[in-house]
């Protein structure tokens, strides 16, 4: 059975805004140990909306971004997409590739390679808290990366929900450089059994 | 200035000469245009998902192909629009992201395009034009003074259909 996203307490939008804030804490680290720079993140959103509201999240449907997309696999399978304006791409980029800021103006495939990378390891970390603080092993496909257009990006998760319902429950943390100079979203978003699952796992299943 | 209706994921909309109807940013979802050239009425229609049929319940029927095409129409003949001169053209349905092993739902931008193209075939509507598939990101805009279909990309620049 799969729990009414519409009828969840705010007891249970907590203990879920808390899974999100362990697992984007523990991605934080890592990330900002590859790129030697603070990282701070705000207090996940644990956000209901309807479906084509959740590009606006991201500035509209329209913004350019570059993408990485990970399957969720395990007992409770979801999807992870980390998405960075094209501009924090780039910087990025610049960051790990050992360039000057500014340097990168298109992606090589070396450059997508590592993005997909930092995905990887964003992703990685961040099921990895997960694992521990609800005991279900949870694992990150392989990365795909995709630059175009976030409503684009975004619709290739919300498809999968649109398939029962109207609404999607995204699980959202925003990371910035202490410069501000790399800004990206990180989504967690349950397949529409997993969210039981999770609730369960965390002990607030009503 | 005309007016720009914008229509957003899971929905359509219908309106007349001079507005312009835009969706922005269509993935794999398939952005649909029906156009009355005669009266000028028309319709832009964002839709996810092939068929309703195998939903659990639809709540918004402007989600699927199948039960926003024929509302959509419906809608362009109540604003004075005839059916025998209704055309369509489409665009979107891509796959944004490769895996090696395409799972099935990674596949779901050519089955809205498939079941598109046959609803619009089932009620006699011609497709004057189509813009589908590739790996990339769309946004699609109907004019409805002229009933240009416009499709806007990042990657490769933009056409009139």
């Amino acid at each position: 059975m799969c729990e009414d996203i519409l009828n969840l307490s705010a007891m249970q939008l907590d203990a879920l805004r808390e899974v999100g804030n362990i697992g984007a804490g523990n991605a934080a680290t890592a990330l900002s140990q590859i790129i030697n720079h603070k990282i701070d993140m705000t207090v996940p959103r644990v956000a209901i909306l309807p479906l084509g509201d959740v590009p606006d999240v991201v500035g509209g449907a329209e913004v350019m971004v570059a993408g990485v997309y990970l399957k969720v696999y395990g007992l409770a399978p979801g999807s992870i997409l980390f998405l960075l304006p094209y501009d924090s791409a780039f910087y990025l980029v610049d960051m790990l590739m050992g360039r000057k800021h500014g340097e990168t103006k298109t992606l090589n495939a070396m450059d997508e390679s590592a993005l997909m990378e930092i995905g990887n390891i964003l992703a990685g970390s961040y099921l990895n808290a997960l694992c521990h603080f609800t005991h279900m092993t949870l694992l990150p496909s392989i990365p795909a990366l995709a630059v175009d257009m976030a409503g684009a990006l975004l619709s290739v998760m919300l498809i999968q929900l649109g398939q029962v319902g109207d609404h999607a429950l995204v699980i959202e943390t925003e990371f910035s450089t202490e410069s501000g100079g790399v800004k990206g979203h990180f989504f967690l978003v349950p397949d529409p059994g997993s969210l039981g699952t999770i609730l369960s796992a965390i002990g607030v299943r009503s | 200035m005309a007016e720009l209706i914008k229509v957003g994921m899971a929905d359509y909309k219908v309106s007349c000469s001079p507005a312009t109807l835009i969706s922005y940013g269509l993935g794999s979802c398939v952005g649909i245009a029906l156009f009355d050239p005669i009266a000028k009425v028309g319709g832009l229609s964002h839709i996810m998902l092939p068929d309703s049929s195998s939903a659990r319940l639809v709540e918004n029927p402007a989600k699927f192909a199948d039960s926003a095409i024929p509302l959509m129409l419906n809608d362009i003949l109540r604003l004075g629009g005839n059916k025998t001169r209704v055309w369509a053209k489409i665009a979107g349905g891509a796959q944004m992201f490769t895996f090696a092993n395409t799972m099935e739902i990674m596949r779901i931008g050519d089955r809205n395009t498939d079941a598109v193209i046959s609803i619009l075939k089932g009620l006699n509507i011609p497709l004057l034009g189509r813009d589908t598939g590739g790996n990339y990101g769309r946004t699609v805009e109907l004019k409805l003074d002229m009933g240009i279909f416009r499709v806007k990309t990042i990657a490769k620049g933009e056409k009139d259909l």
